[in-house]
């Protein structure tokens, strides 16, 4: 589906940019592309090797096994196929928190560690387990109770009351994520 | 609300680093080696997030989208649901940096107490980047089979598109 995806994205926006005479600038972006994602890149990496590091001492310590522990009854519901005292499960806890108080970039780290730790459970390494997408859909359904961003931009531009958003998104957010689980569990009993 | 997101990285260092000497490890060489393999994770991540952004920015570039909303107008416009908030409906689950660019303008255009930028900000606050996630999720492990990840992930990001419209409808 990605496959497709990204072929209507690149073929409509060519098309559509070649009619509407705007070629130029679809041009320059083509070129610019991978200087973009370089920049990306370098604002990511920094933060992942500086939280793969401090999560490290974490691990080794047993501190992000008891931390799991505490909410580990909710997530072994969540995933029944990570297997008991698994470290994935430490590293979803920390991800799914740090991202509840609206830190996304400080969270993706212990995203990624979580991936690679689900990983080693994954029978086939190239096809992505039921228990990556559950946690996926954690995560893109954006379970957030202070959307920090957001609050500052609408400081910004002078807002009377810029945190009046948070219950909205707080309402909003807690029925997308149910959405996604219930889609998650219906697409995973089809595809079994 | 500013004091506690401030707050919670500093504690969270500090209580992982007193328990590491509680526990006898030594920190600052596992510090090490974990940022190392932060550094693997970080440069595996390129060829993913190139196709991504290649796709999306040449969608974006092209203007095709503003063309698309201009046909759904009329319709949106029957049921009182301001259009304005369409590309950010649009872009939210794809790129995080696109839709915080569209949020920024809306609120600069409407003000942050209007309707729109009401919905805006509840859009933005309540769901995340799907496509971005996946991209960097699943590249970083290097999975090619996404099955039903992304149709799972989009449902839930229209869904609380929906409800934050509805909602903002409901509390102001």
């Amino acid at each position: 589906m990605i496959n497709y995806i990204w072929a209507i994205f690149i073929i409509i926006g060519i098309i559509y940019g070649i009619l509407t005479n705007n070629f130029e600038i679809i041009n320059k972006e083509i070129l610019e592309s991978s200087k973009t994602t370089l920049d990306l890149i370098l604002k990511l990496f920094p933060m992942i090797a500086l939280w793969t590091g401090i999560m490290n001492i974490a691990k080794e310590s047993g501190l992000l096994q008891k931390f799991s522990n505490l909410i580990s009854p909710l997530l072994r519901k969540l995933f029944p196929e990570i297997p008991k005292n698994h470290e994935s499960l430490g590293y979803i806890a920390s991800n799914v928190v740090i991202n509840m108080f609206g830190l996304g970039n400080a969270a993706t780290p212990f995203g990624l560690k979580a991936m690679k730790s689900l990983q080693e459970l994954n029978k086939d390494k190239s096809t992505a387990s039921r228990s990556m997408i559950t946690f996926l859909v954690l995560n893109t359904s954006g379970l957030t109770i202070i959307p920090t961003t957001v609050i500052s931009l609408r400081m910004a531009y002078n807002s009377s009351n810029p945190t009046e958003i948070v219950i909205t998104s707080l309402i909003a957010t807690v029925c997308s994520t149910i959405a996604g689980l219930i889609a998650d569990r219906i697409f995973a009993k089809r595809n079994r | 609300m500013n004091i506690i997101s401030n707050l919670i990285i500093p504690l969270l260092v500090l209580i992982v680093v007193v328990y590491g000497i509680i526990k006898k490890i030594n920190v600052y060489d596992v510090f090490v080696s974990g940022a190392k393999e932060g550094l693997e994770i970080g440069f595996s991540l390129f060829p993913y997030l190139l196709g991504m952004i290649l796709g999306i920015n040449i969608l974006i570039k092209s203007d095709f989208l503003n063309l698309v909303f201009g046909i759904f107008k009329p319709a949106f416009n029957f049921i009182k649901i301001p259009v304005e908030i369409l590309p950010l409906a649009f872009l939210r689950p794809i790129s995080g940096s696109a839709s915080l660019s569209v949020l920024s303008n809306l609120l600069e255009t409407f003000g942050p107490d209007s309707f729109i930028g009401r919905v805006s900000s509840t859009i933005q606050g309540s769901t995340d980047t799907t496509i971005y996630i996946l991209t960097l999720y699943f590249g970083s492990i290097g999975i090619k089979k996404i099955r039903y990840a992304l149709k799972a992930g989009l449902i839930a990001d229209l869904v609380g598109i929906i409800v934050s419209i509805i909602i903002v409808l409901i509390i102001f």
